[in-house]
């Protein structure tokens, strides 16, 4: 037995009069700014929804929907990655926390060989924070995504007591689709291989820790930030037999050669003398007793490829304005297995271990 | 880096490495046994590690990692006199960043402050100060450590925050002093040293004179050296020519830093503020009497240890541990029982792994490769050497 449904009497906006999209006046986020009512509709639709602009986040569902088809015209595998951004300062030399939760997560995407398309931005706001502040830092992610070519299609926002959070939290998760074929994989890398970077390292650990004001040190230091989907795009198309990428972040381009060591079980095996790092950023890791190789990256790559697509690949990445200074910086070596070792431009030769803790400065 | 770099040319090290091959031919004790060299400071063994020196240098030439890292040697008892200064309700308590790791004997400032103590990590003693003028309210403590290099820093502080009338400000002093620690080394009767490089920036302050008593007394040649590889360098050929003429003097290779007089306001504030404590626990040495120093009575509104009740906790190393065997060269770190396997950087267990700059912690982080080890294979008893410079 089958009962047609009745159609449920609905309340309809008088013909003619759209919603309009709500703006936000407060200079300070509130409680009320995560309460679920009016003052969180008009943060949304103000602050996002305007600076995002597109049409899939413009709807204000709960969820973005997105063609199949659309995602199956770009490869064959879906790459999900999700990440949190809590830096302090939230503005700092080159860079912001909003750019980094663009690119960061969009590179987290890129180095598996994918291409980000769409991204979630929930943010954890603390009570007191500026609207300004915020209206920046979203300016900065819309930014960040209009050059990776991406677009933010979903987020969350949530207000916290003062004290709860320090300013602002960004978590942005990422889905792109990875080419056909395509198999990034560490485990793969064989003896023989050349290792390249892309460019300086350590500019944006030192630009933050400078930031920090701590010091004060005067320097022209500034954060590297930036997507890597371009320059991978321009690389993979040149040597395609490229055996792994990673993004150089938390823990330095040394924990990614570590990483990298352990799975395959080799010896990456790297040229001091070769490793691409400001002068500004040895002075500061003189200074403090730190190693540079450890600082984080916010726009750097370690690439392994075969010795024979090298040239190819190291001139492919030149060509890119990410690659601009893209260099080799050693080879893999069958022993000592899964060990980093580093020629020092002195002529010995020393491992590169893993870092424990966090990097602390030295007292003497 | 200008400045810097200069110290670090790998043409003038080959060049000196051939000229010290050279002497070690001429050194009558090396044809029966290795010539051992102890650096008394941290420094010079996280240099000699950091740029491979030990590979280079010809297999006649052993290094013995002495007592001169203040962190390592800060005893488990000061530590935790220290956590409960930190865990004092109202006290925001300021260290250096190597001090943060430093275990106690249930857990490091790094965990007291995950609990929810108010730890701080400043670069000098005058940050602590600027903090207390800027929390009225708190009381600030300053963690001070380190040998006459740091000393003359906290002294300062002292007489500035009583000059600016600061009265929320005190020092949980843990200074220590070399000279004492280097004499208890040398009478030790196992001892079989044949030199010393001297610790460069305590030099700085005290000046070359106070060693006279090693080559006088002991008989042993010593020469104040830099930090650069070049500077450990030219002080290994310079401490060989003593040996190779029968010489036994203090030289001082690192005179761009070091006057021979040392830095007379630095060691006049330093008497003004501090006097010499009977003795003074050293992890992996014991007591040494002479060997710390405490904030004098006219400063005692600036002692922390006599502002707050501080327990004054007497920990006993672990029985496991070696390091007063690896400080006296008897043994080296990968023949201590405990190295690698319940001693490493992440649960250091004996005071050698605590810092960067211990001996055991270098030998750790750096070593290994000349061996041709794998990683968790480091704690063999072996000694690879003689690769050459490529």
């Amino acid at each position: 037995m089958s009962v047609d449904a009745k159609p449920q009497p609905q309340a309809v906006r008088p013909e003619g009069v759209r919603r309009r999209r709500g703006r936000l006046r407060d200079t300070r986020i509130t409680l009320s700014h995560g309460g679920g009512g009016k003052a969180m509709r008009d943060l949304i639709d103000d602050v996002f929804v305007g600076g995002f602009d597109n049409a899939l986040l413009a709807s204000l569902d709960d969820q973005a929907r997105i063609p199949l088809a659309e995602l199956a015209a770009c490869g064959d595998r879906l790459a999900f990655t999700t990440d949190s951004y809590v830096v302090d300062p939230l503005f700092f030399p080159g860079a912001d926390i909003g750019a980094l939760a663009v690119n960061g997560t969009v590179n987290d995407l890129a180095v598996g060989g994918a291409r980000p398309l769409f991204l979630s931005c929930s943010v954890i706001l603390e009570e007191g924070l500026e609207v300004a502040t915020l209206r920046r830092v979203v300016r900065s992610m819309e930014a960040a995504a209009a050059a990776a070519g991406v677009a933010v299609v979903t987020g969350d926002t949530k207000v916290v007591p003062r004290g709860s959070a320090d300013k602002l939290f960004i978590n942005t998760a990422g889905i792109g689709v990875i080419r056909a074929g395509l198999e990034l994989d560490p485990s793969a890398v064989r003896a023989g291989d050349v290792i390249l970077v892309n460019g300086l390292l350590g500019d944006h650990g030192a630009a933050v820790l400078n930031a920090r004001c701590d010091l004060a040190l005067q320097s022209d230091i500034a954060s590297d930030c930036q997507a890597l989907n371009g320059l991978i795009d321009t690389l993979l198309e040149a040597c395609p037999a490229v055996r792994c990428l990673r993004d150089a972040t938390r823990g330095g381009a040394a924990t990614v050669l570590n990483e990298f060591a352990l799975a395959c079980g080799l010896c990456l095996h790297i040229e001091e003398k070769a490793l691409p790092i400001r002068e500004e950023v040895k002075g500061l890791c003189e200074i403090l007793g730190l190693d540079p190789l450890y600082l984080a990256n916010e726009g750097k790559l370690v690439a392994v490829v075969p010795a024979d697509g090298a040239d190819t690949a190291l001139a492919a990445m030149r060509s890119h304005p990410a690659g601009r200074e893209a260099v080799r910086i050693g080879a893999v070596r069958a022993t000592p297995p899964a060990t980093v070792v580093m020629a020092t431009f002195f002529g010995g030769e020393r491992i590169v271990d893993m870092l424990v803790g966090e990097q602390l400065p030295r007292i003497c | 880096m200008k400045y810097v770099d200069e110290f670090r040319d790998p043409d003038k090290a080959r060049a000196l490495l051939r000229v010290i091959e050279g002497l070690v031919a001429d050194i009558e004790i090396c044809r029966r046994r290795p010539l051992q060299i102890m650096e008394v400071c941290g420094g010079h063994t996280h240099s000699i590690f950091k740029y491979g020196l030990e590979t280079l240098l010809p297999e006649a030439i052993e290094f013995v990692h002495g007592p001169g890292c203040p962190v390592c040697v800060l005893p488990m008892g000061r530590v935790d006199d220290g956590l409960v200064l930190a865990e004092h309700p109202g006290v925001i308590f300021t260290t250096f960043g190597d001090a943060m790791r430093v275990p106690g004997s249930k857990k490091s400032l790094l965990q007291a402050k995950a609990e929810g103590a108010d730890v701080r990590m400043v670069y000098s003693p005058l940050d602590a100060l600027g903090i207390a003028k800027a929390n009225p309210g708190k009381e600030v403590v300053f963690f001070a450590l380190g040998f006459e290099t740091t000393m003359p820093s906290t002294a300062m502080t002292i007489l500035q925050a009583k000059r600016e009338r600061i009265a929320n400000f005190s020092v949980f002093c843990n200074h220590i002093t070399i000279i004492p620690t280097i004499r208890a080394i040398l009478d030790s009767p196992e001892l079989t040293l044949d030199g010393f490089l001297g610790p460069g920036h305590v030099s700085m302050v005290i000046g070359t004179a106070p060693y006279r008593f090693i080559c006088h007394h002991y008989r042993k040649p010593l020469v104040v050296a830099g930090f650069e590889p070049l500077d450990i360098l030219q002080s290994i050929w310079m401490l060989l020519r003593q040996l190779a003429e029968g010489r036994c003097e203090v030289e001082n290779q690192y005179r761009r830093v070091v006057a021979d007089t040392g830095n007379d306001p630095a060691l006049r504030a330093v008497q003004e503020v501090f006097e010499l404590r009977e003795f003074f626990e050293w992890r992996g040495l014991g007591s040494i009497d002479h060997s710390g120093v405490r904030i004098r009575d006219a400063y005692a509104a600036f002692d922390a240890e006599r502002r707050f009740s501080v327990p004054n906790l007497e920990i006993a190393d672990p029985k496991s541990c070696q390091c007063g065997e690896v400080l006296k060269g008897m043994i080296k770190p990968r023949q201590c029982k405990v190295f690698g396997r319940a001693c490493t950087p992440e649960t250091p267990l004996g005071a050698l792994m605590v810092s960067s700059e211990g001996a055991c912690a270098a030998y750790y982080n750096y070593a290994g490769v000349q061996l041709g080890k794998a990683r968790g294979q480091r704690s063999e008893p072996a000694r690879g050497r003689a690769r050459g410079m490529s």
